[in-house]
């Protein structure tokens, strides 16, 4: 089965095809933001963001607005290609 | 089991997309009330002038200074109701009215409104006032069809149509009057209808 390999284990949850699916149509988006957008713990989105920038799907970039600590993520190059061969690889999958 | 989870995972999908890039509270009410307001602008605008001594518009004089009094009320009181019916909308919905969606759709909507109308008052200032109604039909057009990329509904549509009847308008001065009243008084009431049918009465 060829179409199951394409299938990313990387995005096969609900909260990191959620991040994902953000940041494709979005410059970046800070925490606080993909937080609301999710409806999940800050535990669970860190946790998750970091999976997804071991695998350099995302970038992680800390910094600081005014005192208030800020971070912002985007997606790689790698990231981008990697998740449109995920969804065609769902799309396969449903329209068999 | 598999293929109905990927299914509601490619929902999720499209879902997150379009909240977080688009902001969707424009609210379809304040384009009937914005149409309204224009009808009743050109209707005084019309009264002006044809009971006016002379019966046309001339610049300097003060009726046009009144003229471009009720076109900036008309402008002025339907942003205060768009803004004021779209933070309705948002409470109700509870989301964002300010946030970078709707920010993006503010600032791209004004690039283009805010050059056409510095134009027109440029070139208003030449004393050259045939091309006025075209040229905020087209410049307004401009305006919504940049500002669609960031918004769900059809108002790239309405601004294709806008253009087109700029264009129009600018072959026919005669006609500017009417034009105008169509495009930014009937299209707005047709417009603001359909998406109050479409998405607000759910």
């Amino acid at each position: 089965m060829s179409i199951i390999t394409n299938i990313n284990k990387a995005f096969d949850h609900r909260i990191r095809l959620g991040i994902m699916s953000i940041l494709m149509v979005n410059e970046y988006a800070d925490f606080n933001t993909l937080k609301e957008l999710l409806g999940v713990t800050d535990g669970n989105l860190a946790s998750h963001t970091k999976a997804l920038d071991q695998s350099q799907y995302i970038n992680i970039e800390k910094q600081f607005i005014g005192r208030k600590p800020n971070t912002r993520y985007s997606t790689t190059k790698l990231g981008r290609a990697e998740f449109k061969k995920h969804i065609n690889a769902l799309e396969k999958l449903i329209n068999k | 089991m598999e293929a109905k989870n990927y299914l509601q995972d490619i929902s999720e999908i499209k879902d997150l997309m379009n909240k977080s890039s688009r902001f969707i509270s424009l609210s379809g009410l304040s384009g009937i009330l914005a149409g309204l307001y224009a009808l009743i602008g050109a209707a005084f605008a019309y009264w002006l002038v044809t009971n006016s001594a002379r019966q046309y518009l001339i610049l300097d004089g003060r009726i046009f200074r009144l003229v471009l009094l009720d076109l900036f009320l008309i402008a002025f009181v339907s942003i205060v109701t768009a803004i004021y019916l779209t933070t309705r909308k948002a409470k109700k919905n509870k989301v964002k009215v300010w946030d970078a969606s709707s920010r993006r759709l503010i600032l791209n909507f004004l690039i283009p409104l805010v050059a056409g109308g510095l134009y027109i008052l440029i070139i208003l200032g030449q004393q050259k006032y045939g091309q006025t109604a075209a040229l905020m039909l087209i410049f307004y057009g401009l305006a919504l069809v940049n500002a669609a990329k960031y918004s769900i509904g059809n108002i790239r549509y309405l601004g294709y149509i806008e253009i087109v009847l700029g264009l129009i308008c600018a072959m026919l001065p005669g006609y500017g009057f009417w034009l105008w009243v169509l495009g930014f008084g009937i299209l707005h009431i047709v417009y603001g209808a359909m998406m109050y049918f479409k998405y607000d009465m759910k």
